[in-house]
């Protein structure tokens, strides 16, 4: 079974991405990678990562989310979390990323704030 | 309780890191860590291997990392050392000041210091780096 599993879902003009797994070093952060690349390139650039099933991200997919995070910005794209784990957000606390990125603990919440 | 240890000797692979966490956790969980110690000495295990494999041996699978665990009573003792060209960890920047939150890489020592009750860093005579950390019961 792979580290990280990714499965897609469209909610009008947001794309979910369902994560399952652990963010790590390798396997888990370039999975990560490659699914904002390839939803760039296909122009869909508001993206609401749902961390739910991620118990585990070390500081490699810590900087993979801050990747994502500018290269979504850059393309005038929006990239939010949704359903941090606790253990997630203790290490964005940490990180002082909480003030960086948008997180919500509803799914519509989320949804309702893209503009 | 009596003395233990693990030595382990793994390439500069991605793949040692994981090895080297299972067996970490594997031995600290014998000893009687708690989840949420064990949790911590995975994150900085990984962090340590990570650095010693990326940017320590830069992934020169002719040098090894060598990872000592030694568990003595009420701590437990985990010891990394790299063969590559050393670094002084004071001219790390800090990644939580705002000019670098946005920075892609960088975090590692960060959470090894927050996760783990003591850390520190050696330059042996040999060569290389050693990171020293201990987590208390």
């Amino acid at each position: 079974m792979a580290e990280l599993n990714i499965s897609e879902r469209q909610a009008g003009d947001v794309t979910i991405l369902d994560l399952n797994g652990k963010i790590t070093i390798g396997e888990g952060s370039v999975a990560l990678r490659s699914a904002i690349r390839r939803l760039l390139g296909e122009g869909k650039s508001k993206i609401l990562l749902n961390l739910g099933q991620v118990g585990y991200i070390d500081s490699s997919g810590i900087g993979e989310l801050v990747s994502s995070f500018t290269t979504v910005n850059r393309e005038n794209g929006q990239l939010k979390l949704l359903n941090l784990t606790q253990k997630v957000q203790d290490l964005l606390a940490i990180t002082k990323l909480l003030t960086v990125f948008d997180t919500f603990d509803s799914e519509s919440d989320a949804l309702n704030s893209y503009e | 309780m009596s003395e233990k240890e693990i030595e382990l000797n793994l390439p500069s692979q991605i793949e040692s890191i994981d090895k080297a966490v299972a067996e970490a956790v594997k031995f600290a969980s014998e000893s009687g860590f708690s989840d949420d110690a064990l949790f911590a000495i995975d994150l900085a295990l990984r962090e340590a291997m990570a650095n010693a494999v990326k940017h320590g041996n830069k992934f020169d699978e002719n040098k090894d990392v060598n990872v000592t665990l030694r568990h003595l009573s009420g701590s437990l003792e985990i010891a990394v050392r790299d063969f590559g060209s050393g670094f002084a960890v004071e001219e790390v920047p800090d990644p939580t000041n705002p000019e670098n939150l946005l920075k892609a890489n960088g975090r590692g020592i960060l959470f090894m210091r927050n996760f783990m009750d003591e850390v520190d860093w050696e330059n042996p005579s040999g060569g290389g780096t050693i990171v020293k950390m201990v987590k208390k019961h």
